[in-house]
Parts: structure tokens; sequence; C-alpha cells
């Protein structure tokens, strides 16, 4: 970032991998980047100031508005009609950021907040102007020691710098951000929960309605949630404006976006691309990304969102990372990570994996869901542990049912939060495509042959299963 | 091993000032107890309900929620190995079976000297560097059968305290309560909570 707005460069020619500026990654390979220094050397806080000390709350939220920027956090919605949602005249409200990052296959918000803790700090103060929060709660994920550490200092160095606080940068606008933090629980990533979780309570998600946050959230108080990397881009929005964000990227998704591609492929990496018109084989294949699928190998499947993503195939590799595309194709882009397995890829043992996951992380409140997933994971360990019976396959699609009537995207549910149908996602994919590696299992009591099972505690050590 | 020590206790007491509800202090307290004593007492959860102004039970229904928060002792190195779907595709469960291999536990044990407390995990988000494992929640990238028996020899003769404290030590930087702290949400809050 320079003193001077920079005009955005971007070309994007079919065919070709297109490019854009790094609007958030920037400070990832710069060494100091994560300090008070590093970042105000490097244009940080240039956007607070513009916002404070030249523009009003509702220029601040229109700039939001215009770059038509979906959060980041799963779901996609604008952050900026989000905001609209709070209740005129109701005070106080709060805004929470949610650095909860636990999706299986997401990788970003923890990069975010360890290499680039002022930037969020700058978007919070940003959001807190532009909606009149009284005081922001940036709740990070417990296992994230190197994370707390260093937003602890970014807050602490804020602070001294009056940037945070009281009378921020001499104006009459103060606000407090604290610093809370998990203990591991993953339905914390849930909005509801999460505030529960800020609470003291157990971290189980509300029902909606009437608790929607920005009517009813924390402390029963309007309240806006959102998403790390969400924030982060408030300050390049402030700077360049809006519609310097919604010219880059397709229109349907606009500015660039984070996607972790892990698995199979040659190179796993964290990238900042076009948002909207990057496609999945590009990422897969360009050099400058990940460079192809391990040893040459092809797509068995890949998850284009995250766990609770239904899984995508040979046939979606050139659809591009354009949200209502990835919607209408059956699927999302939830968390913006992406998991390739490769040909030698055991689908059931890839599964259970995904359903194990859900069913230790579901918190318990919704029946469906509590036994749901728990009965969904045993019966997939049994089959894999060789005791698979005939009428499993039956079995796993009645309980998926029951979580996630039509087992189809988007996932209906019978449960209050998307926990439980997102257990029914890798299920309803790995069965639809890959029955006879299920049935094959339960004939034979292994896998068909050319996949590696890995050595799955409690399964592949021949242990019984008693279920 | 008992309550909180008088230090923790002014901790607390900042922690508390700090937020609109004394009840939201609840898991960065419990944090702290376990960073004083490596698990969480009984005792230090009594304590905690006392601080906050809520039940015991109240504390325990929360405590036991979370994952993180261990209720007896484990090991002084928790060595949690990813298995979330990135990591089991790349080699974590080789891993978790070399590692059980290496220190003779099984997972989710501790090692008879407590040192040593090996567990497979759910995702911990470092996705794109399979297989990965956090000690103590401090991180390690793309981990080979041979790094893993260097760490653990690291750790065993003390080269890595500097980078790696005791089970229950998180961020080792606290967020400060200064001068200009904008009290705004906390005074509007317990206005609201007044009436």
């Amino acid at each position: 970032m320079t003193d001077q707005p920079t005009t955005p460069q971007h070309f994007h020619i079919p065919g070709l991998v297109p490019t854009g500026p790094q609007l958030i990654t920037g400070r990832f390979d710069q060494a100091d980047g994560f300090t008070y220094d590093g970042y105000v050397s490097t244009g940080g806080y240039t956007a607070l100031r513009k916002a404070l000390t030249a523009m009003t709350p509702q220029q601040v939220h229109d700039e939001v508005k215009t770059s038509e920027m979906q959060g980041r956090g799963g779901a996609g919605f604008p952050a900026g009609v989000k905001w609209g949602f709070l209740p005129a005249g109701v005070f106080p409200r709060y805004i929470v950021i949610n650095g909860d990052e636990s999706e299986p296959g997401t990788y970003k918000d923890r990069k975010l907040m360890e290499l680039d803790p002022h930037q969020l700090i700058e978007g919070i103060l940003i959001a807190c102007y532009a909606v009149g929060a009284a005081q922001a709660f940036l709740y990070v994920r417990g296992e994230m020691a190197l994370a707390q550490e260093r937003i602890a200092q970014a807050l602490n160095d804020a602070y001294a710098n009056q940037l945070v606080g009281t009378n921020i940068m001499g104006t009459d606008f103060s606000v407090d951000i604290v610093l809370s933090w998990g203990a591991g629980a993953y339905i914390v990533g849930e909005e509801t929960a999460l505030i529960e979780s800020l609470e003291g309570e157990r971290g189980m998600p509300r029902l909606k309605p009437p608790y929607f946050p920005a009517s009813k959230g924390l402390y029963m108080q309007p309240t806006i949630v959102n998403n790390v990397e969400t924030l982060s881009n408030l300050p390049w929005i402030i700077n360049e404006s809006g519609q310097a964000f919604h010219d880059i990227g397709a229109a349907s998704s606009t500015g660039m976006r984070i996607f972790a591609v892990s698995g199979h492929v040659n190179r796993t990496g964290v990238f900042e691309v076009p948002n909207g018109v990057t496609t999945f084989r590009m990422l897969f294949e360009a050099p400058e990304y990940c460079g192809g699928v391990r040893e040459g190998r092809g797509v068995k499947a890949f998850i284009p969102g995250g766990a609770s993503a239904m899984w995508f195939f040979d046939e979606h590799l050139d659809l591009p990372l354009d949200k209502p595309t990835i919607d209408k194709a059956g699927s999302m882009l939830g968390s913006g990570a992406i998991v390739v397995m490769d040909d030698t890829t055991d689908m059931v043992a890839a599964c259970w994996n995904l359903v194990h996951f859900f069913s230790k992380e579901s918190c318990g409140k919704c029946t469906p869901c509590r036994e749901g997933t728990t009965w969904l994971e045993r019966i997939l360990k049994r089959i894999l542990a060789g005791e698979g019976r005939p009428d499993d396959m039956d079995l796993l699609i009645e309980v998926s049912e029951s979580i996630s009537p039509g087992m189809a995207w988007p996932p209906r549910q019978t449960t209050i939060c998307p926990l439980g149908p997102s257990a029914v996602s890798p299920i309803a994919s790995a069965i639809r495509r890959f029955r006879h590696e299920f049935e094959h299992y339960i004939e034979h009591g292994h896998a068909i042959e050319g996949v590696h099972t890995p050595p799955i505690h409690g399964v592949a050590h021949g242990a019984p299963t008693h279920v | 091993m008992a309550r909180l020590t008088d230090a923790n206790v002014q901790v607390a007491r900042e922690i508390i000032g700090r937020l609109p509800r004394a009840k939201s202090a609840l898991i960065p307290l419990l944090h702290l107890a376990q960073e004083q004593d490596g698990y969480v007492t009984n005792e230090a959860m009594a304590h905690i309900a006392e601080l906050v102004g809520i039940t015991d039970a109240e504390v325990y229904g929360t405590a036991t929620f979370y994952e993180m928060f261990k209720f007896e002792p484990v090991g002084k190195y928790c060595i949690n190995i990813c298995t979330g779907i990135s990591c089991h595709l790349t080699g974590a469960w080789e891993l978790l079976e070399h590692a059980e291999h290496l220190l003779d536990v099984h997972a989710g044990s501790t090692t008879p000297d407590g040192m040593f407390t090996v567990e497979g995990v759910e995702c911990i988000a470092a996705c794109t560097e399979g297989p990965a494992l956090a000690v103590n929640y401090r991180y390690r990238y793309t981990v080979t059968n041979d790094q893993l028996d260097q760490l653990v020899d690291d750790l065993r003769m003390g080269r890595l305290t500097d980078e790696i404290p005791p089970h229950g030590t998180l961020a080792r930087v606290r967020q400060r309560t200064p001068e200009n702290w904008a009290n705004t949400g906390k005074l509007a809050q317990e206005a609201v909570d007044a009436r």
C-alpha cells in the first residue's frame, strides 16, 4: 500500500489465470508485518484516519454496500446489507468478530490474525464507526495461541497510540476492543453459539427466530457478527473505494478472496485470487498456484468450500469460484476451503473422517444431530472395520434423511443450526458417486483395489467396534 | 493446586472489569486457572464461581462443554496431531501411529513420566501444511516421522522451553486495560441491565 490510491489492475483473458492486487495478504511475506511499526510504515491506519476525519458513518457504510463484498465466513451474505439490519436507535450495539476458524479445510483467518493483526484491528474500528458500536469483541479460537499473542500485543500497541480507546485520533469517536477466546468447540463458529460462548455459556446455537443477532444478539442487544477476513478487507475498501473493490473479480462475486487449497496437489497453499473468475482448474493446475495433482494423477473428488459442502468432481473443474455459480451447481464456496482428493483416495474413509468430525462436534442440543451424526459415524466405522451389514446403505440414507430431508442442496434441516445437515453432505456426495466403494467394503470387508486406506485409529488396528 | 493465586486474582478482576457482564469472563478465567495449574482444578472452579458471582455448577457446566479444558493432570507437553480431512489425506494417521510407538502410549493418554500426552485432534486450521501438529498449541507443519522424533527429543531435553511453555499457557502477552480504556460498552450495558 502506498500513500496514493492505486487503481487496481485486473485483466482477465479467457484461458489465462486472472491476476489482481493483493488486498489483504500483502504483509504475509513482510517479516515485521505483524508489528505496529511494520503496519504503520506500510500505510496502516490511513483508512481509519480517512474514515474518522473525512467521512460520516453513513458514507463508510455506503462504501461497503457499494463494494458488494460477500461475507467471508461461510454463508457469503453481503456485509453491507448485514450491517443494515441493525434496528435504528437501539443502543448499545456490538460488533463481534468471528475468529473461531475451524471448518476442516479452512486456513486463512489464523494467518490474517497472526501475520497482519493491525489490519484486522483497523477493519474492526472502521466497522464500529460505521454502525455505531459501543464495544467490539474479538473472539479468537482457543487453540490459536500465536494469534492470541499477536492480537493482544497489537491491541496494546494500538491503545498506546490512541488508535483504540477514548477519543481515537483526537476525534470524539471512542470504542473498546476486547480480546476474548474460545476453548475448543467447532460449533462456536456458528454466530449465535459464539454469542452464547461470549456470555460465558455452553456454545449452543440459539433458535432463529427470534434470536437474529442483528436484533437480539450479545446481551440481547443488536449485534453484528463479522468474519476476520471480511473485516480485514475494510481498510482497503475505505482507502480505495467500494467501487474499486467491486471492479475486481466478477460482478456477482466481487473483490479478491483467499482460498486455501489442501490435499493431493503438488503445491498446497493459501492464495488470494480474483473472486468469481478464477476456476478450480486454474487453481489446481496453474504453476503459480498448485501446479497440478500429485504424481500427475486425476482428481477423484474435491470439496469446494469446507467440510460442510457437497463434493465436486471432474465435471465441475471449469466452474469459476463465483458464489451464484457454485450455489446453482449444488454446493458452496463456504469458507474458501478447497480439499483435493486424487484417484487413490478411499472415499469411504474420507466420508467417515468428515462425519466423525461432525459427530464429535455436535453440541447435543437437537436430537436429530446429536443422535443422527453419532449413528452415521458408527455405521461408517463398522463398514471400514470390515463389519458392515447388508442393510447399512439403507440405514445411512434413512438416518441422513432424518437430519436433512431430501439430502439435497441447499440442505433442509430438522435442527436449529446447519451442523447436522453438514454431516449429510459427505454422505450424500460419497454414496451417490462412489456407492460401489461402500458396497465393496460391506461385501468383502476391505476397500476396493488401488486406493489407500489410512491406519485410522481404532479402526485399522482391527479393534472391535462394538456397534 | 488450588484456588487462584493473589496475582491471578488481580488478573481475573481486570478481565471481569472490562466486560459488560461478569459471566462473560468465564472462559478467559478458566484458561487462567489452567495456565496456573496445568489443568482446571475443582478448587479453581469454585474460586472462579465466587469471583464471577455464579454457582460452582454453572462454572462446571460451561467448562465441560469445551474440549481444551482438562480436569485431571495431562502431560507437560500435549502433542495434538491433526486428523482433519486435509491431514487425513496427507499422512496424519501414519504420524499418529508413529507417535504412539515412539512414546509407547495409546492416543489420548499420557506417558508415565508425565511429560507427554498424545492425541489425534480435529482440524487445527493448518490444512495446506498437512500433516500438522501442535505442541501446547504451538504449530508444526508437514511433519515427518523423523521430525517428530527430533521434536520429542528437543522437548525432553528442554531445548524448546523458550518457545513452548508448559501446558495451560496460551498467549504470553495479556491485553492490558490502559488509561485511555473506552468503557463505553460496559457502562451502556450496565445502564440497560439496571432498567
